[in-house]
């Protein structure tokens, strides 16, 4: 950025689930915008999701549940679909780029969070480190890979490919102070319209993430989703972790004196 | 439609079904609180499987911990005017950390750029902390090795083994740090145990190690080392067990107790506490203390692959990740914030 201007707000995804129609629009276009490999045609039986997760290789995921649901005035059984579009999460307090030993993650000018490539040396340890189980390491290349939030389209003033191609606006992409305020006039209007189940989730900054830089609508807990309730950002814990350490080692330095002043007989 | 049901899957727990079948299984499986249900997109994991490799992460966890402690044995014999054990653990550590090395580079996804580890320091990343600490620690451990078994410059050597006894306590425990760091429900919540189980680890290798080279008439420091070491590890392991066991609803103890990383953790609690009685009941059979030795040394290499197998059992199946979850949001558990 050039000096005196300003620097964007943060930026980031609000996916309202309530109307995705499963047709992974965001998944091609993702791919080809970021010329992301194929990485496998599979039937995996989970419902129309052969895509299984998100992974090195694929940065947006549309999870599909069937459940069944009896309709209490006629009688019959029925199926309540559920379809939601997941991404990276660009955590404010992120995981990935806390435990990153090379700098190649790094916090972009718009909030985002992004691996660059040519640092990355595939320690791995953002894999491990992940709540979410979203960044990998490409077999093939051997680095970690993840969704950048379009960091390129952004740059240049575009929105993300997979927000641009969404046919039902389930993908949102705005300033993320927008899109809270526009989820949560939506999860009323659904409540009020019956839906009781309609949750916003990673929307809050007290959360263990601090709120995520992508938030979701959601119709039932996450764990339905394959998302986990409560995660927490593994770094809250590193201070009393090297806590530990420091006493743990301070007793083997110890041990040390100790044996250095049992002077052989 | 087929699929309906399965759509999210509800899941028994391994354990409640266990006590369904008839409880078979070893000690320590039969938990008398069944975890609670839980839901699972197709029971896939939460998490991903960390792409560490054995034997390469296993190893580094060993010999890390052998090469930091047997710095601390060989600063305290070399103090205490035991030659032979400071020879043997300046030697030791030398090697340990040079094939430890081998292993960290060996498991990246990228090798030729081992060096980025050194582009920028991170106290937010136990790796780029343990990076720094091996770049210092390696060569002044690699000069004593290098002074003691060449007779080349006596003081520098000197100087080196206090300088690698300095550092070498670091080596051995930071790498609890570096697993615990992580999203692996099994290695996170024993963040507070994990250091002194992998210093107490660490350093009754490095005692077994002396035990197993060393004379009769030199072996005090090792045996001593090896017996506290041995001691503060049987310890450290039954509280962190206790720890991620919580009050029987989040389970966690359960990779540690189950399946191959159960196995190893069992086979290596019986080395150690065979070495340790053979440490201090053996003290004046060379053999007993070398058999002593290797047990003590076997038994921290199988501690830190059962704790390692225990990681990547919790990060395979969902329930390690979302029912403990769940529980903190009812508030039915003690935040992990609570003391033993």
């Amino acid at each position: 950025m050039t000096s005196g201007t300003p620097d964007p707000p943060r930026m980031g995804f609000f996916t309202d689930t309530s109307v995705c129609i499963g047709c992974k629009a965001c998944e091609v276009a993702c791919k080809t915008w970021n010329e992301v490999p194929e990485d496998g045609l599979v039937l995996s039986g989970m419902s129309y999701d052969n895509t299984v997760g998100l992974g090195a290789s694929t940065w947006r995921h549309v999870a599909f549940i069937e459940q069944p649901v009896s309709v209490p005035a006629g009688g019959a059984d029925g199926v309540r679909w559920l379809m939601a579009s997941d991404v990276c999460k660009h955590c404010t307090e992120s995981a990935c780029l806390d435990v990153c030993p090379t700098g190649a993650l790094f916090r972009t000018e718009f909030g985002t969070v992004v691996v660059q490539d040519d640092v990355c040396n595939g320690c791995g340890y953002c894999v491990t480190a992940c709540p979410f189980g979203v960044i990998a390491r490409r077999e093939e290349d051997g680095g970690a890979h993840k969704c950048t939030l379009c960091y390129d389209r952004l740059s240049t003033g575009m929105e993300p490919a997979c927000a641009k191609a969404c046919p039902t606006e389930s993908i949102q992409f705005g300033p993320l102070d927008e899109l809270r305020e526009r989820a949560r006039l939506r999860v009323s209007d659904l409540r009020d319209a019956g839906q009781d189940n309609a949750r916003l989730y990673l929307d809050d900054p007290s959360d263990g993430i601090g709120g995520g830089g992508a938030f979701f609508l959601l119709l039932d807990e996450p764990e339905v989703y394959g998302l986990p309730p409560d995660p927490v950002v593994t770094t809250r814990d590193l201070p009393a972790m090297w806590k530990h350490v420091a006493l743990a080692a301070s007793g083997l330095a110890a041990a040390a004196v100790a044996l250095g002043m049992r002077r052989r007989a | 439609m087929s699929q309906a049901g399965q759509a999210t899957r509800r899941r028994r727990s391994a354990t409640e079904r266990r006590a369904r079948r008839g409880g078979r299984g070893g000690r320590g499986e039969q938990l008398m609180v069944p975890d609670a249900e839980f839901t699972s997109y197709y029971g896939r994991p939460v998490i991903r499987q960390p792409v560490w490799r054995t034997p390469d992460v296993t190893g580094y966890l060993f010999l890390g911990g052998l090469a930091g402690a047997s710095s601390v044995l060989a600063a305290g014999a070399e103090l205490s005017g035991y030659r032979e054990v400071a020879r043997v653990a300046k030697t030791g550590a030398a090697g340990a950390i040079g094939l430890s090395a081998v292993a960290l580079v060996h498991d990246l996804g990228r090798p030729g750029r081992f060096l980025n580890m050194l582009r920028v320091f991170k106290p937010s990343s136990p790796m780029s902390v343990g990076s720094w600490l091996l770049a210092g620690y390696g060569p002044v451990a690699g000069a004593a090795a290098v002074a003691e078994l060449t007779g080349v410059f006596p003081r520098a050597g000197r100087a080196a083994t206090v300088g690698a006894g300095l550092l070498g306590p670091a080596i051995a425990t930071y790498t609890a740090a570096l697993i615990c760091d992580t999203a692996i429900p099994a290695w996170h919540e024993g963040h507070r145990e994990m250091p002194y189980v992998f210093a107490g680890s660490a350093a009754s290798a490095a005692g077994g190690l002396g035990l197993f080279a060393a004379g009769l008439d030199d072996a005090r420091p090792a045996r001593d080392l090896a017996v506290a070491g041995a001691a503060v590890e049987l310890v450290a392991k039954r509280r962190l067990l206790a720890r991620l066991a919580g009050d029987g609803t989040q389970n966690l103890a359960e990779p540690y107790e189950t399946g191959r990383s159960g196995t190893l953790l069992r086979v290596a609690e019986g080395l150690t506490a065979a070495g340790l009685a053979g440490a201090v009941l053996g003290r004046r059979s060379r053999l007993v203390s070398a058999a002593s030795g290797a047990a003590l040394l076997a038994a921290s290499a199988m501690t830190r692959w059962g704790i390692f197998e225990a990681g990547m059992a919790s990060a395979r199946d969902p329930k390690y990740t979302i029912v403990p979850q769940r529980a903190r949001m009812n508030g039915a558990t003690q935040p992990s914030g609570s003391s033993p």
